[in-house]
């Protein structure tokens, strides 16, 4: 595949992935949503059993998980009481707007063919974005990139590293994968630049 | 008719010191402060800060390199509303974004 590109004439941002790569786009948005609705974005605990039935406010401390620390980060870095009201009141939004972000990716592979279970081979799935949609896209390919990235604990210039893995590593693997999503990403971006 | 809208003169009491932090915290602005990761495409980050700030170009790529070699730039100056705003949308767009009193 030669990832996304901006149609001359319908200015629609289109690109075609084989059955395989929808469904493994597929599968990595529907871990986000997962990750993004499992841990839930509850409030703090309280001991007072009153403030606790009335307290329906977002969360206001740093999720334990580190890839929804990294995609929910604290707003302020000296001053814990600000952070935790920013949080409380942002995180939830932020959390449904990602999960959106990523259920768009999922709809638009499966209305664009994509089957419930990969069975056929040789599919290849045609999707035609509008620039709102594309950018959605945009965004949750990050979204994907981050996770994948805290995951596999990527630094800064350590490509030696991840190309000296031994092909049957999972990890090089995962790797790999996060890299074609960024392809995927550079070519979103520049379509949607042009 | 005279005297419709005269000013009342100012008095200053010498007494009372003017509330020097009060004074600095509505002249300083905020300012929102994008931090640099090791995931983020360059030209996303300058996408985010062209489409979402409205930047040019020229601007938007000067603060992406700032971002990528120092580490961190600042992006925006406000009011705190404005740059809680603004840290939320860079968080929507998935950059590692804070905010501080500058």
């Amino acid at each position: 595949m030669s990832g996304f590109a901006r149609h001359r004439k319908s200015r629609l941002v289109i690109a075609n992935f084989s059955g395989f790569e929808a469904d493994l786009l597929r599968s990595l948005a529907s871990q986000l949503v997962e990750l993004l609705r499992n841990e839930r974005a509850m409030p703090q605990q309280t001991s007072d059993p009153l403030e606790a039935l009335l307290d329906f406010s977002g969360p206001t401390e740093v999720p334990d998980d580190p890839v929804l620390a990294r995609l929910f980060p604290s707003a302020y870095t000296d001053d814990d009481e600000a952070a935790g009201d920013f949080r409380r009141f942002t995180e939830a939004t932020l959390r449904d707007g990602k999960a959106e972000a990523a259920i768009a990716i999922i709809d638009g592979l499966e209305d664009a063919g994509l089957p419930p279970e990969l069975t056929e081979e040789g599919l290849v799935i045609d999707v035609e974005l509008d620039e709102a949609t594309a950018e959605t896209w945009m965004r949750s390919f990050t979204d994907i990139r981050l996770a994948l990235a805290t995951r596999l604990e990527v630094q800064e210039g350590d490509e030696g590293y991840w190309a000296s893995l031994p092909d049957e590593d999972p990890r090089g693997q995962a790797h790999d994968i996060y890299l074609w999503v960024g392809y995927l990403q550079e070519t979103l971006v520049d379509a949607l630049s042009t | 008719m005279e005297n419709v809208s005269a000013a009342s003169p100012v008095e200053v009491d010498p007494t009372v010191s003017p509330e020097s932090d009060d004074i600095t915290l509505l002249a300083t602005p905020w300012v929102t402060i994008v931090w640099n990761d090791p995931v983020n495409l360059m030209s996303y980050v300058t996408y985010v800060f062209t489409t979402y700030f409205g930047y040019e170009k020229k601007k938007a790529e000067k603060l992406m390199l700032e971002v990528h070699n120092d580490g961190k730039s600042v992006v925006s100056h406000g009011s705190r509303e404005e740059m809680e705003r603004d840290v939320q949308a860079m968080h929507e767009y998935g950059l590692w974004a804070t905010m501080e009193r500058q």
